[in-house]
């Protein structure tokens, strides 16, 4: 089944001064789908996102919301937003806050609804000011859902938050998805963005380096990891042809490789006494920093 | 079943997402001015909750007017009844200078500098809403600071104005608070939120000072007050006092006597509007 485009950037350019931000981008964000944004600081991300937003015109090439341009109101109320370094009107209380931005939108939640699903309504009467960095954030996960956006832009939303917020915010998002919204997240929390995103996009430079699900991205990567107890030498098992590199720590053994299963065969074979032997498969973090270490070079 | 488990039921059944096809999501007109409406009563009630700024605007100007403008200039004067209405006038000019020029200079500033500004325009916030918001909330406060006004000079000050002056005085203010909204968004369009208050101040304390408020200037420097957009727009309330500025009683008719309605008027929608599209220009350009 072919999901609906929500939003788009085609062949999109930016330079500020001298500096190139965007390159000849190009992202398409699907219905239903969690599509998470990485990149280093400064690999264009935010850029992107702005220009999504409607904040900032491309140099050249398009953006699209919904088929039109993000500068156009009705395009832009389907979407809702969350960012990071938004400091609401502190002598507001939260109730007010979500009715203020609730009015904006044509078909939006009241604001008991918007603090039920974010598990903010002890906070209803408070000033926002007077809120905790993670009480704040919550807020304005509210904020992002209360016009019940079919389009959903989260800038590191879950900084700040405990655990168990974490979660909540993480379920609302998976139903969100479920109910066949779209989410765009940019995040540094590679474990976030591997638990939740369907479609992963990693920008270096203003251009995508690599893009696909977390699997794909993960099998960008081959190397696997091996930890073991092993009276086996660090000089000797270095010397084996499909090891990477070995090193030995408090934990035992820790042995990188591209054939995993037959550096597995030989350490068995040459040790009876292995013990506490584990796999461990490239995760996003190791891809994301192979991959953007690659494309510094 | 417990009150909890009904709502949170009956929550699960709503959608978070919306339904509509968003490629023409329109909003009927009644929704677009409750946004407005909604704008702007929550700046009226963010301005008026914050005491540093709700508590020296509302009371400075009653408080000086009546201490400065009544009191001591009355026994200064010795009862002169020509001074009367110019205070009164003067005073309220100065009333609805301040939360122009600080409502908008300091709070646009802090506000852009926070991120506030950049997420509204990412939303679909109406058009010109959060500007017209601001300007609501500067003219709520003009309009209570001329009622406060009005009230002492009825009771205290005597000024003798009938009720037709007086309420052609407050319309012309609480359109001309709008010069001083537009000179105090370009402010916070340009200055960091640190600095703005000391632009603010910068380019509001010459305006009183230089635009025959406080005190006449002589004929010589006179010509100064030309560069004061707040002299035109209390010009044009003595105009309709009937009344003559501190100038004209101290020193008799001199170059700002020249100042016809016509001009101040002229002045006061071009300086507005000068100030008001480099705002709007700078704010197009903010990310």
């Amino acid at each position: 089944m072919k999901h609906e485009c929500l939003a788009e950037l085609n062949g999109v350019s930016k330079r500020f001064g001298k500096v190139v931000a965007l390159d000849g981008l190009n992202l398409q964000i699907r219905a239903g789908e969690l599509f998470a944004l990485l990149g280093q600081n400064g690999a264009g991300k935010t850029t992107a996102i702005s220009l999504l937003l409607g904040l900032q015109p491309p140099d050249t090439g398009t953006a699209l919301l919904f088929g039109r341009s993000p500068l156009e109101i009705a395009a832009r109320r389907g979407i809702g937003v969350m960012m990071q370094e938004a400091a609401l009107v502190s002598e507001l209380r939260v109730r007010e806050q979500i009715e203020l931005v609730a009015s904006y939108y044509p078909d939006a939640m009241m604001p008991e609804a918007a603090m039920q699903f974010t598990h903010t309504e002890s906070l209803a009467d408070r000033p926002y000011g007077k809120l905790s960095g993670g009480q704040k954030r919550q807020v304005q996960f509210a904020l992002a859902i209360c016009g019940r956006p079919r389009l959903l832009f989260l800038d590191e939303p879950t900084v700040g938050l405990d655990i168990q917020s974490r979660e909540l915010m993480w379920s609302t998002l998976r139903r969100l998805v479920s109910e066949g919204a779209a989410i765009v997240l940019t995040t540094h929390y590679l474990e976030e963005a591997e638990a939740l995103a369907d479609r992963v996009a990693v920008l270096a430079k203003g251009r995508v380096i690599a893009s696909g699900t977390v699997n794909e991205m993960r099998a960008l990567v081959v190397r696997k990891q091996i930890s073991c107890s092993s009276g086996l030498s660090v000089e000797q098992i270095r010397t084996w042809k499909e090891v990477q590199s070995v090193q030995r720590d408090h934990k035992g053994l820790q042995i990188t490789a591209g054939n995993v299963e037959a550096v597995v065969r030989r350490l068995l074979d040459e040790d009876e006494d292995l013990q506490d032997l584990e796999i461990h498969r490239a995760g996003l973090a190791e891809t994301f920093t192979e991959l953007t270490q690659e494309s510094a070079q | 079943m417990t009150t909890t488990t009904v709502a949170f039921n009956k929550l699960s059944s709503q959608k978070l997402s919306g339904q509509q096809l968003s490629n023409d999501v329109r909003m009927p007109a009644g929704q677009v001015w409750r946004a407005y409406w909604t704008e702007a009563k929550y700046e009226m009630l963010r301005a008026c909750r914050a005491p540093a700024f709700a508590i020296p605007f509302f009371a400075m100007p009653i408080v000086f007017y009546v201490l400065v403008g009544i009191f001591l200039v009355g026994s200064m004067s010795k009862g002169d009844p020509h001074i009367i209405p110019t205070m009164f006038v003067n005073w309220a000019t100065f009333g609805v200078m301040g939360p122009g020029m600080f409502g908008f200079g300091m709070f646009v500033a802090t506000e852009r500098e926070q991120g506030l500004l950049r997420l509204k325009r990412a939303l679909p916030m109406p058009t010109s809403s959060y500007v017209l918001a601001k300007m609501a909330m500067t003219m709520m406060f003009a309009f209570i600071i001329m009622i406060t006004l009005i009230v002492a000079a009825v009771f205290v000050g005597h000024a003798h104005l009938t009720a037709g002056q007086y309420a052609l005085i407050t319309l012309i203010d609480l359109l001309g608070s709008l010069l001083f909204c537009s000179i105090g968004l370009f402010i916070g369009t340009w200055a960091s939120a640190k600095s703005a208050p000391a632009f603010v101040n910068l380019a509001y304390l010459p305006m009183m000072h230089l635009g025959g408020l406080f005190y006449p200037l002589p004929k010589s420097i006179q010509p100064v007050e030309f560069f004061s957009p707040a002299f035109y727009l209390n010009k044009l309330n003595l105009y309709v006092a009937g009344a003559q500025s501190m100038d004209g009683l101290a020193f008799g008719a001199g170059p700002t006597s020249h100042a016809t309605p016509v001009l101040c008027i002229a002045v006061i929608i071009a300086v507005t509007l000068f100030f008001g599209l480099l705002a709007t220009r700078r704010l197009k350009r903010l990310g």
